[in-house]
């Protein structure tokens, strides 16, 4: 298979999957599937060609940039989809019976600001009465009917990572940003509960007007510079007022979509009140979408305008974000809640690598530190995510203080949550570990001690909600309940993730190497020890 | 790659694999649960036993896959891993046939032999790390599979226990990857070798490297109890007998122990660490940690306490050998790395039987136990007697080399504390033999259980007069080419070698 066909095929079968579910809606289950497989083995190819080659670039129609569209795969592009493929086929798997599973008994919904809002005592009674005659075969159709819309949806979404991670100009990143959010926001609402429906309007609110805000800022780089190719602006840039607007502008609309401190606030409920695997695929890549934009833009195009105070600014912005989702997890009295803010924390490690990749000393160990950290932060959180949607599914509920039951009849789910616990909080030898190490070295190596002592309080906070859930794995229960049944798939998706969220780390001498290629920052992995 | 460099992943493998198969093993799998256990306990102790005579052979042993960019993940076997790991699989076969006897019939299992057997994969790994991100690597795992065996019981005092252990261990690990991280950076990767590495950097970075030999000894001092950071060990002491033994006499304790030797011996250099002046407020750290112990153990009704705070004072004996400067307190300190694990492995194993059997658990319920169970009170006796140096058992020869040790290098105070402590030592323990064997059996224990001919379950007995013998063995013959101490002196001469 040639780089060209494997590149197509990438952006092709999703998008031709997601076609097929409509005309063949009940084989949904297959189709994505059948996307997987083809699109692990086109990112193998490309993986191969890119170590083998270096950067491959496909003009799409024969037309060179700036007249026609490029797409790109270097070290970071291939990175990206090779965990958009792992997380895309760990979901279709365990999408195939979550949602015929049973639904649980009375989902516990969620105000947007993440309270509980207690349902009325009526309302409660009515919910009883009706659900032992009429309920059941209402809901199980229900859950197809979701089932239906989930499908093509989430290929949608599949395909528009695909292209985002492979697309070589900014405009045809927002495109593809803006078809990433609206199945994003459409895939929370899939939930159906008012809590989730609340959420999904707030999350397009700001992905919308994230979204104009990006725009903005292309058509003035655009004004400027006369291209959108990102390899042209990276020669063609000028520092000035305009250009600083037009990033500044575009900076603002990303980091709102990439829920950065303080625009995380869109982000808990949405995360906690979609269904399991939607919670996981948008922890652990669609946010992540924006971050690679913003990777591309101060590092690749405008690389001289990532000046130290802006890089820094960044790094505070990251540091907050890490002490306050860790503490707000910390308080949390649901899971998918606790899981939800664990991302706002976690995702404010990714923006370290702005202060500590900008300098020349360590750049690239940063670099690498940062990118490791995500593929870690993506494995381990959507195994989070899909434990929890058993344990919603077992037990009806997810309020941490009365897990004390369920954790003894779900061991696979509560082993897989603690695997992914160990790599958040980076213990080694897990690929959290490896991330945070190399971020530490480069810290270390350029005297920004500040930067440790984040990366060390933000593991121990870290430890301190992840015990806080597995304690209840341990404690005496006199009268177990007995859970709703759980698909042995479910289960062991969640295993597997979390496994490799773990044994990564083992490959985080590959994983430099395949960043190398076609790295925007310079200077040699940190050896450590005296200059020679 | 030959089959002779799979040896030391063999090691670690042996338990690692029977800790994952037992986990999938229902409750009522006992008979093939306890096969496994002992399986995986004796391959262990073979591959131990092979490895020892591939090194009597001139044989030499590492193993490497890729880990961290430009540092691998690495196994080596050099005189100190031989030591510990040699302890750790001898302590843990026995540890495993008292396991299978004390928690019969008791809930979960297939969860705690599980987490067993991957705690002992963490020590031996720890044992045999031959690069310090290796070491780490297992350190922490240490830490997260000993937790699941703290909190066993699920009761909320366990419960708060093994969140008090959390706390402590997972900071203490954080300091300790400051420490390490900060040592690559200035010194590249850090491989164990014998005198140390950092030589060469001593006289540049020597304000640097002090403040990092602090973080290492504030991260390693958490595990190895080492005042003020013992505070969690003797509320870890709610866990099942099995784990108290393992934790005091091989895992945890003596991981922290270990971990200081390796860094004062085969990371610093012990001669280029007192240079730097570091080992002069350890010697002290220890020093009142001894005395400490043994005074907080003086009041301690509850036995397990009591031995927990002698393992306090008597882990820093270790502490103590390494912040000397000379190969007397070397082999005082190394030596007592095993010798105290036998000791305390005995003396808990013990406190667990009559646990089990009597319902005893104060000292003040021991009246007369000597007569109802006169093995185990006798491997209690030589056990207690050998922690306050009687010869001519396993403890005198520790304390013998630290004394002479201490006078050699002129550190008199040394001499005085190690007094104190041997009798604070035998005014804690003798009063408890005393009570044991002289003093009138109550009319009834407050919860006895008979359990046909022998006087506990044989599980439960053989493990400590096993040990108990050790303890003789490890004193009476120490002379010999096959002790301890035969060891200890070879390691002692290539750490000073000209």
């Amino acid at each position: 298979m040639t780089a060209a066909w494997a590149i197509a095929l990438l952006i092709l079968s999703p998008l031709a999957a997601a076609a097929l579910t409509f005309a063949f809606p009940r084989r949904g289950r297959w189709l994505a599937l059948a996307a997987a497989l083809m699109t692990g083995i086109a990112i193998v190819q490309l993986t191969r060609r890119v170590l083998a080659d270096g950067v491959l670039v496909h003009r799409v129609g024969g037309w060179s940039a700036p007249l026609g569209i490029d797409l790109r795969a270097d070290g970071l592009s291939v990175l990206m989809l090779l965990i958009t493929a792992l997380i895309g086929l760990a979901v279709s798997l365990y999408a195939q019976r979550y949602f015929a599973a049973h639904e649980p008994e009375r989902p516990h919904e969620t105000g947007s600001n993440g309270r509980e809002s207690a349902p009325s005592l009526g309302e409660k009674s009515q919910s009883r009465l009706t659900s032992a005659a009429t309920k059941p075969a209402s809901k199980e159709a229900k859950a197809l009917h979701r089932e239906h819309y989930f499908w093509p949806l989430f290929l949608f979404l599949w395909t528009a990572l695909n292209a985002l991670f492979l697309s070589a100009d900014i405009f045809n990143l927002y495109v593809t940003l803006e078809l990433l959010g609206f199945a994003a926001v459409t895939l929370v609402a899939l939930a159906g509960k008012r809590a989730a429906l609340t959420a999904a309007l707030r999350y397009l609110f700001v992905s919308l007007s994230a979204s104009l805000f990006y725009l903005l800022g292309v058509g003035l780089v655009y004004g400027q510079c006369a291209t959108v190719d990102l390899p042209l602006l990276a020669a063609k840039a000028q520092p000035g007022p305009a250009l600083w607007v037009a990033l500044a502008l575009m900076t603002g609309g990303l980091i709102a979509k990439a829920a950065l401190f303080p625009m995380h606030f869109w982000l808990p409920p949405a995360h906690a009140n979609a269904p399991a695997p939607v919670s996981a695929l948008l922890s652990a890549l669609v946010v992540k979408g924006s971050f690679y934009i913003l990777l591309r833009l101060w590092f690749e195009a405008f690389g001289p305008l990532l000046t130290p105070t802006v890089a820094q600014l960044f790094g505070v912005l990251g540091a907050a974000a890490i002490l306050w989702g860790s503490v707000n997890s910390l308080f949390q009295k649901r899971l998918k809640l606790l899981i939800a803010y664990s991302t706002v924390a976690q995702l404010g490690y990714l923006f370290l690598l702005f202060p500590l990749a900008a300098s020349m000393d360590g750049g690239f160990t940063a670099w690498s530190g940062g990118l490791i950290f995500l593929g870690a932060h993506a494995c381990a959180k959507t195994a989070m995510f899909l434990t929890a949607g058993n344990i919603l599914h077992a037990a009806g509920h997810d309020r941490i203080k009365d897990l004390d039951g369920i954790t003894h009849l779900l061991p696979v789910s509560v082993f897989a949550f603690g695997l992914a616990g160990m790599s958040l909080i980076g213990l080694p030898p897990s690929s959290g570990f490896a991330g945070k190490w190399l971020l530490l070295n480069a810290a270390l190596a350029q005297g920004q001690w500040w930067w440790v002592a984040v990366i060390l309080l933000g593991s121990l906070l870290a430890a301190a909600y992840v015990a806080r859930v597995l304690a209840h794995a341990f404690t005496q229960v006199n009268e177990p309940q007995i859970p709703n049944s759980i698909p042995p798939v479910m289960e062991w998706t969640a295993l597997a993730l979390a496994l490799l969220a773990v044994v990564l780390g083992f490959a985080s001498q590959w994983l430099a190497e395949l960043l190398r290629v076609g790295a925007p920052v310079a200077g040699a992995m940190l050896r450590g020890g005296p200059t020679p | 790659m030959n089959v002779q460099d799979l040896l030391l992943p063999g090691i670690l493998l042996s338990s690692f694999v029977t800790g994952l198969v037992i986990f999938f093993l229902k409750e009522e799998h006992h008979r093939l649960r306890t096969w496994l256990n002992l399986l995986g306990a004796g391959v262990k102790l073979i591959l131990v036993a092979a490895l020892l005579w591939g090194i009597y052979q001139g044989q030499t042993y590492s193993f490497a896959i890729e880990f961290l960019p430009g540092i691998p993940f690495a196994l080596g076997a050099d005189a100190n891993s031989v030591l510990f790991v040699t302890l750790s699989s001898v302590l843990w076969f026995c540890t495993t046939l008292y396991a299978v006897g004390y928690l019969e019939d008791s809930p979960h299992r297939s969860r705690f032999f599980g987490f067993f057997s991957l705690c002992v994969t963490a020590t031996t790994g720890i044992a045999l790390s031959a690069n310090l991100v290796t070491f780490l690597t297992f350190y922490e795992l240490l830490t997260v599979t000993t937790y699941p065996l703290i909190v066993h019981r699920g009761t909320p005092e366990a419960l708060r226990g093994g969140k008090i252990y959390l706390t402590y261990t997972l900071v203490g690990g954080a300091i300790l990857l400051l420490a390490v991280v900060w040592l690559h950076s200035l010194a590249g990767p850090v491989v164990f070798k014998e005198r140390g590495i950092l030589q060469s950097l001593a006289a540049s970075h020597r304000g640097e490297l002090q403040i990092i030999f602090l973080l290492f000894m504030l991260g390693l001092g958490v595990k190895a109890a080492i005042v003020p950071l013992h505070g969690w060990l003797p509320k870890a002491m709610v866990a099942p007998a099995p784990v108290s033994s393992l934790l005091h006499a091989v895992a945890v304790v003596k991981a922290g122990a270990f971990g200081i030797v390796r860094i004062v011996y085969d990371v610093y250099g012990v001669e280029n660490a007192a240079a730097l002046g570091v080992l002069q407020p350890l010697a002290i750290a220890a020093g009142v940690t001894i005395v400490y112990g043994s005074v907080r153990a003086l009041f301690q009704d509850e036995l397990k306490k009591r031995l927990a705070y002698s393992t306090v004072s008597q882990v820093s004996y270790i502490v103590l050998g390494a912040a000397i400067l000379g190969p007397l307190a070397t082999i005082g300190g190394l030596v007592h790395l095993v010798n105290q694990g036998i000791m305390k492995i005995t003396l808990f194993f013990c406190a667990g039987d009559y646990a089990e059997t009597l319902g005893t658990h104060r000292v003040s319920e021991m009246n007369g136990v000597g007569r109802r169970m006169p093995w185990t009170t006798a491997a209690f006796t030589v056990a207690a007697l050998g922690m306050i140096g009687v010869p001519p058992l396993a403890g005198y020869i520790s304390k013998w080399y630290l004394q002479k040790g201490s006078i050699q290098t002129g550190d008199e105070w040394v001499a005085l504390v190690l007094g104190a402590s041997s009798l604070l030592n035998a005014a804690y323990f003798l009063p408890i033999l005393y009570r044991a064997w002289f003093k009138a059996p109550p009319e009834q224990w407050p919860a006895e259980h008979r359990f046909g001919t022998w006087e506990t379950h044989w599980m439960l007995l053989l493990p400590p007069l096993v040990t108990a013998a050790l303890v003789i063995w490890a004193g009476v013959f120490a002379e010999s080419s096959f002790s301890p101490l035969a060891w200890v002196k070879l390691i002692a001469a290539r750490e000073y070698a000209p």
